[in-house]
């Protein structure tokens, strides 16, 4: 058939179809066009309408929302974001200087340790623990692990005391920064293990088997061609589980006393977080309450952008070697 | 003439070593699991019962050992079913847009990279900005549709990646074969391309699902809270299970604090049967059995 030839909107030369066939094309490019452009203005009306309702609390805020420790947005307006951005600072780099290791070896653990037909359930294993929900972590760290770390934390003070992480009168444990910064950890190991994994994996095989022939250890082996092969790797799924730490709101709502100080003694009743604060604070605050907690939300929102937009950066520079799982 | 040399003892120490070290990471990730999981079997069958799964809380006072989560269970149902005919949608076109329309372009560019981003907006972010734009801007009230709002949020990135991925298996082949006999690109994708790649997304979008139900922070600020059934999600405040627990679990009396542990209970076999059917179907489609 000569005229049936194909044109270039895709319908077909031939006169029946081509009215039939293609004049869905336009309308289905346009809404597939369409959400993903709804998607970004999303992102967009996130910024817009944070701080658009965050400004008239900041305008009746009689402190600096910079630097001021106290939240008092409902009497006597005056509050400020310093103690509770410091305490989501804190406890997420403390979150991840927990998780960050155990995870790289539950990594290397699936990618190079466990017996083959085995490494995918337990990789599995692992992923369920990103299934359990925020809220039972904060009941399983209140009821479980803040009285396990009673002993522990005592310990710590009264042996590594000089520490000024661990120093502080009267440590009684309880419910502390440490608490917090544990159940954050527990929850961030899974992205971090997954993404460093598929890391992992991808290293090159010829070099890992050329290190082996040349008598390498199993250790020196890793050490020699899958570490450095997967070092941004695991520096971009730090960063992501930074971001999670940062963001989780629940359970250190739970956990965290809700003082608002800044104080580096990690075993002292001494936390807050900008995220725990909104949580803890939402139900009883008035219109200014309300809109001083955007304003804070803003601030949370800012940082998590920021720390998810390094490292989404580093990932797509590395996929130039290979797509990562991430 | 010297034959293979022994490894030295010392390297054999350290391989050895960080063998050790590699197995007691995996096992000390495995501990939170099994304790988490063990204390809310043990502690939530108590409450366990059909007074829990049909009775709400409306009437009980703060010593009662009676009460239940019915309305926070029908409330997250329904918010989660909300959340997922907003989000699937979107999500899919989306995907559909990367993988078929984009080519690549700056555009296409900058909506995968803010995919990625937008996975990492913290839920309690979604939940205010929800407040901030349907209930403060357009003066809407509490209710489980602002919920679904900020839920959606939520899932969107993971149904767009995860469709994403399934939409680039579909090998072109097919989509060229399609072409071929003069199918426009529209019905190709329709026709062809979505039907091979379905159950992957049915996979992801219920991964997605699992991930949502579980979430609290978003519940606070927008379907608020109550203790008596409201099965209407468009009108007045909802509950939702991850909610019930919190405030459960806030509570001083050991009554309050067992119905928390049992609503944990609820919502994890909620998340983890999604999960496992969800992993099921994944494993019983893929090509290559376990890698």
């Amino acid at each position: 058939m000569a005229t049936n030839v194909r044109t270039r909107d895709g319908g077909s030369a031939t006169s029946r179809p081509a009215s039939r066939r293609s004049h869905g094309e336009g309308p289905f490019r346009f809404l597939a066009t369409g959400a993903g452009v709804v998607l970004l203005a999303i992102m967009a009306a996130i910024a817009v309408f944070l701080v658009s309702e965050a400004i008239p609390a900041l305008q009746a805020n009689k402190s600096s929302f910079l630097t001021e420790l106290t939240w008092e947005p409902n009497s006597s307006r005056e509050f400020g974001i310093a103690a509770l951005a410091f305490g989501t600072v804190v406890s997420s780099l403390l979150a991840l200087a927990i998780a960050t290791p155990v995870a790289v070896g539950v990594a290397l653990f699936i990618s190079h340790y466990a017996p083959r037909r085995l490494a995918a359930p337990l990789g599995y294993l692992v992923d369920l623990l990103a299934a359990v929900p925020s809220v039972v972590y904060g009941l399983w760290g209140v009821t479980f692990l803040v009285p396990l770390l009673r002993g522990p934390s005592q310990w710590l003070n009264a042996n590594l005391g000089w520490f000024p992480l661990f120093s502080g009168e009267g440590i009684v444990g309880g419910k502390t920064m440490l608490a917090g910064s544990v159940v954050l950890a527990i929850m961030i190991l899974p992205i971090i293990a997954a993404i460093s994994r598929e890391v992992f994996l991808q290293a090159p095989k010829m070099n890992e088997e050329a290190a082996l022939a040349l008598g390498a250890t199993r250790w020196e082996m890793i050490r020699i061609a899958v570490l450095p092969f997967g070092r941004p790797g695991v520096i971009s799924a730090a960063m992501l589980g930074l971001g999670r730490a940062m963001g989780e709101t629940i359970a250190v709502a739970l956990i965290f006393p809700a003082t608002f100080d800044i104080t580096f003694q990690i075993l002292t009743p001494h936390a807050n977080s900008i995220a725990a604060n909104i949580a803890n604070a939402f139900g009883e605050a008035n219109d200014i309450g309300r809109g001083a907690l955007i304003a804070s939300g803003l601030v949370l929102f800012i940082i998590t952008l920021l720390v998810n937009m390094a490292a989404r950066m580093i990932i797509n520079r590395r996929k130039e070697y290979g797509r990562t799982g991430a | 003439m010297t034959t293979i040399q022994h490894i030295s003892t010392s390297r054999r120490i350290k391989d050895r070593v960080v063998q050790g070290l590699v197995y007691l990471a995996f096992a000390l990730a495995v501990v939170p699991l099994v304790s988490v999981l063990w204390l809310v079997i043990s502690n939530g069958l108590a409450r366990f019962d059909m007074e829990f799964l049909t009775h709400s809380m409306n009437g009980i006072g703060a010593r009662d050992a009676n009460g239940g989560a019915y309305h926070a269970i029908i409330g997250t149902l329904e918010q989660v079913l909300l959340a997922s005919l907003i989000s699937v949608p979107i999500g899919l076109l989306t995907a559909i847009y990367l993988v078929e329309y984009g080519n690549g372009g700056r555009l296409s560019r900058s909506i995968s990279f803010f995919v990625d981003v937008m996975t990492g907006v913290p839920s309690v972010v979604a939940g205010l900005f929800v407040f901030a734009f349907w209930i403060l801007f357009l003066g809407f009230q509490f209710s489980g549709w602002a919920g679904a709002l900020a839920l959606a949020i939520l899932m969107m990135p993971t149904v767009v990646r995860s469709a994403e991925e399934m939409l680039r298996l579909v090998p072109t082949d097919l989509r060229e074969a399609s072409y071929a006999l003069g199918v426009p690109k529209w019905r190709t994708i329709v026709k062809v391309v979505l039907p091979t790649a379905f159950t992957g997304i049915v996979t992801g979008v219920m991964l997605a699902v699992a991930r949502v139900a579980g979430e609290t922070a978003p519940l606070l600020m927008t379907v608020f809270f109550t203790n008596s059934i409201n099965n209407d999600p468009f009108n007045g405040p909802q509950m939702g299970l991850p909610l019930f627990v919190f405030d459960q679990a806030a509570r001083p009396n050991d009554t309050a604090v067992d119905r928390a542990w049992t609503g944990a209970l609820t919502l994890i076999l909620i998340v983890m049967l999604l999960n496992l059917v969800a992993r099921l179907i994944a494993w019983w489609r893929s090509p290559a059995r376990g890698r």
